[in-house]
């Protein structure tokens, strides 16, 4: 076995799980947002749907999408974080995995309120990942905006 | 196939001609760095080669012996530089044998040779209802200004697909080559298949019905023999820094009398011969193409480049990567759940290897190699429509080049051995 023990890092075993096991991947009916990016630098994929009360908060998500497993665990743990966020909470909830990933101190209560998301933290010690995991969140932070704009 | 026995080349048990790696080795400082505590293993050379010690001295020697603009002046520096400079386009012209140094163009990379084409050429021989064909597994760089083109004029662009095994498919080429077309653009060997193509049949194809043939030669010049008056193509780009030479500088070479009637594409500086306030004369070629002050560390460099794969010989350096594919594919077969794409015979292809793995994303499977120092290529190499085509996004790649050994690629399988151990374990 060759040196691969740094890897424990940017791989925990939550991140591989939810690699390969995605949460609500199941494409959602009449979305009230549905967003698809992609990374040109790589070839990622990511399909962000999200539908809302009439509350305006989010009730139902789906992420689906291919690629690597930084950017596609990263796409099913934030289906874990917005259901009841309205567009001002998705804003900073993008705004804080940003600073994770950044490398900017985050707090202890901030680091609970990320849940699992927690386990991706490692990626920052890796710089050229640190686009895989955002690609969701750049989905997100666009879908908050057209909430934001009262979309559908 | 014989070749010219170097001093750089050595006959080995498994049959095989491999270079000796050993001297060649000695050459490339990079090749003694560090990566993650490992001895760096460096396969991403279909991206960029390493340049050997004698290019960058002579980037070195130029700016701190004779550092001076080119064609400029009757001052000592001048005139040695503008000798050093031009020496160095006479070199690339015999290596390619082109006719004359005329046809030899210094562009800042295939891509904007291909470039200059599309728009001093094809804007004034493409119009409306013509068409320009190029393949299925052609680099970003030989399709997307084809696109603009046939935009710009109304045209159309026909794509000869790829077969099964990674080739082109030569009779469905022959129907979409028809009389509206005007240009038949295809690369030599492909950066994600290894696949070296037909280009000189696709010449003639091309010539029968009066277009004219581009050869994309990225991937081909630096690793074999190309003789541009034998495949007989009417222009072939390629760029110095995957051929041992430095970023920032290619060639475009076309055939002169094309390009005498051609028009330029940029205008300033050098590439006129006479300007008034109401207008200006080109310059003759090369240097109606060449407008400003050129690259000329780089071209000098790309000299010194091409001086020292002449040392080794090319049909000794494409004997050693075809050598190291055949290794590479060969050793392949033994890695279950993983997948090489392109031809399997190892006579159509060049020395590279694009695979993927069952379940394991390339670049999980690049970071993982990266931490055994081991650089290979993931993704779509530039060749998004042909990688999608496979049904994948992404595709990982090793390729190899003048100083690679069949250790370095028994260490790949081993290390894709662990990779794949790594993630199915956790």
């Amino acid at each position: 076995m060759q040196s691969l023990e740094g890897l424990d890092e940017l791989y925990e075993q939550i991140v591989l799980d939810h690699y390969r096991n995605p949460r609500h991947s199941d494409l959602l009916t009449s979305p009230a947002v549905d967003i698809e990016v992609n990374n040109p630098f790589c070839g990622d994929e990511i399909r962000l749907q999200l539908k809302t009360g009439d509350d305006g908060r989010v009730s139902a998500v789906s992420v689906a999408g291919r690629g690597c497993a930084i950017s596609q665990s990263s796409g099913s743990l934030l289906t874990e974080l917005v259901h009841g966020k309205d567009a001002a909470g998705l804003h900073g909830t993008v705004t804080l995995v940003r600073r994770l990933m950044k490398g900017d101190p985050v707090s202890e209560a901030e680091m609970d309120a990320l849940g699992d998301l927690s386990a991706l933290s490692g990626v920052r010690k890796f710089p050229v990942r640190i686009k895989c995991a955002l690609l969701a969140w750049s989905a997100l932070e666009e879908a908050a905006e057209k909430l934001e704009q009262g979309a559908k | 196939m014989t070749h010219a026995r170097s001093k750089y080349s050595r006959g080995t048990p498994s049959g095989g001609t491999l270079l000796d790696t050993a001297r060649i080795r000695a050459d490339f400082p990079i090749l003694n760095r560090q990566v993650n505590g490992r001895t760096l293993i460096y396969l991403d050379n279909a991206a960029t080669s390493q340049k050997p010690r004698h290019v960058i001295q002579s980037i070195v020697d130029y700016y701190e012996r004779y550092n001076a603009n080119v064609h400029r002046g009757v001052h000592t520096l001048s005139v040695e530089a503008t000798d050093v400079y031009e020496e160095a386009r006479r070199k690339v012209a015999r290596f390619i044998n082109a006719p004359s140094e005329k046809s030899v163009i210094w562009t800042r990379n295939t891509s904007e040779a291909i470039n200059l084409i599309a728009y001093s050429w094809g804007d004034a021989n493409v119009g409306e209802g013509d068409n320009i064909v190029t393949t299925a597994m052609e680099h970003h760089s030989d399709i997307v200004p084809w696109q603009q083109l046939a935009r710009r004029k109304g045209a159309q662009v026909r794509y000869i697909p790829v077969g099964r095994q990674g080739a082109l498919d030569m009779a469905v080429a022959r129907n979409l080559i028809d009389r509206r077309t005007k240009l038949v653009a295809a690369m030599h060997a492909s950066n994600v298949l290894g696949t070296i193509n037909p280009v000189g049949e696709l010449a003639l194809i091309a010539h029968a019905v009066g277009a004219l043939m581009l050869v994309d030669g990225a991937q081909s010049v630096p690793s074999m023999p190309v003789d541009v008056q034998a495949l007989g193509c009417d222009f072939l780009a390629f760029s110095a820094h995957k051929m041992c030479g430095p970023t920032g500088i290619g060639v475009l070479y076309g055939r002169e009398d094309v390009m005498e009637r051609m028009q330029p594409w940029m205008f300033g500086g050098d590439m006129i011969s006479e300007v008034t306030y109401e207008g200006a004369k080109w310059n003759d070629l090369p240097y109606k193409f060449e407008a400003g002050t050129p690259n000329i560390a780089d071209a000098i460099a790309t000299g010194a480049a091409v001086d020292y794969l002449d040392e080794l010989g090319m049909g000794n350096v494409w004997a050693h990567e075809q050598a190291l594919g055949a290794y590479a594919l060969e050793r392949f077969k033994e890695l279950e759940e993983f997948h090489v794409m392109g031809p399997r015979d190892p006579g159509l292809r060049g020395g590279l290897v694009s695979f993927f793995h069952d379940t394991v994303h390339p670049h999980d499977l690049g970071q993982a190699l990266d931490r055994m120092g081991i650089a290979i290529r993931t993704g779509h190499h530039c060749a998004m429509p042909l990688v999608r085509g496979h049904g994948i996004a992404a595709a990982a790649r090793a390729s190899f080049y003048i100083y690679n050994t069949e250790a370095e690629i028994d260490a790949l399988i081993d290390g894709l051995k662990d990779a794949a151990g790594y993630f199915a374990r956790k």
